[in-house]
């Protein structure tokens, strides 16, 4: 299931529909991305998120069928967000179940680390200096290296 | 076809859109940035580091030898910056 939205989520609701009824699911694991922010403490540095529409659902609907294809999973879930948001704003939910643990935590970390290097989103900061687009990092693709091959 | 700009490469350019009809001998996504940058200063500005620049075709993935002679879309944006914490 992906969606790809301007609007906040509940975690709680959308972790329970996932596997509401499923009793094959032993194991559901969820990572949540929030703003952090970066300045000093007492200040508001908003940021927003442009994506590219019909892109984002296609890569984010890649990425979840490489995961369903790696792992025996019962459900997976992407919800990310666009638009602008501040500091403590949820940003993304990504979540896996599986009958078995080891499966629902290793999809959960794979689902996350590869959209931060395919899906098609862009992060404009707003600074005392006025905005600022974010450079991707170089950590990013070594973190989804650890996942071997990147045909996706 | 085509061509849409996103992020930095759009403020550069003014438009996040365009339609445009490369002759044929621009067959390549690489190409098609080099015919793209001689379309306005504007245009040679934002395409001028290319490392800078990663490339869709018809919203899928694609390196700068893709061919794009039947592509319907073709998107150039920076590495994608996504997904929330580091």
């Amino acid at each position: 299931m992906i969606r790809v939205q301007e609007a906040d989520f509940d975690v709680g609701n959308e972790l329970e529909a996932m596997t509401a009824g499923n009793t094959r699911v032993g194991g559901l694991c969820s990572f949540v991305g929030l703003v952090r922010d970066m300045q000093a403490a007492g200040t508001v540095h908003a940021m927003t998120l442009e994506h590219y529409p019909g892109m984002t659902e296609k890569a984010l609907a890649d990425i979840e069928a490489e995961a369903q294809a790696r792992w025996p999973l019962e459900a997976s879930l992407i919800i990310h967000r666009y638009g602008r948001m501040e500091p403590g704003d949820r940003i993304v939910l990504v979540a896996a179940a599986s009958p078995h643990r080891e499966a629902a935590f290793e999809a959960c970390h794979f689902l996350i680390d590869w959209l931060k290097t395919k899906a098609p989103f862009w992060k404009r900061e707003e600074t005392p200096d006025g905005a600022q687009w974010v450079d991707a990092r170089d950590s990013d693709d070594v973190a989804a290296e650890r996942w071997g091959r990147g045909d996706t | 076809m085509r061509v849409l700009y996103f992020a930095w490469l759009r403020e550069k350019i003014g438009t996040g859109q365009e339609t445009v009809d490369p002759p044929g001998d621009v067959t390549t996504a690489a190409q098609l940035m080099d015919w793209l940058a001689d379309r306005s200063d504007r245009h040679a500005d934002a395409l001028a580091e290319r490392s800078a620049i990663r490339i869709a075709v018809d919203q899928r993935h694609a390196g700068a030898d893709e061919l794009i002679a039947d592509a319907e879309e073709v998107a150039l944006f920076p590495p994608v910056t996504g997904g929330g914490a580091r």
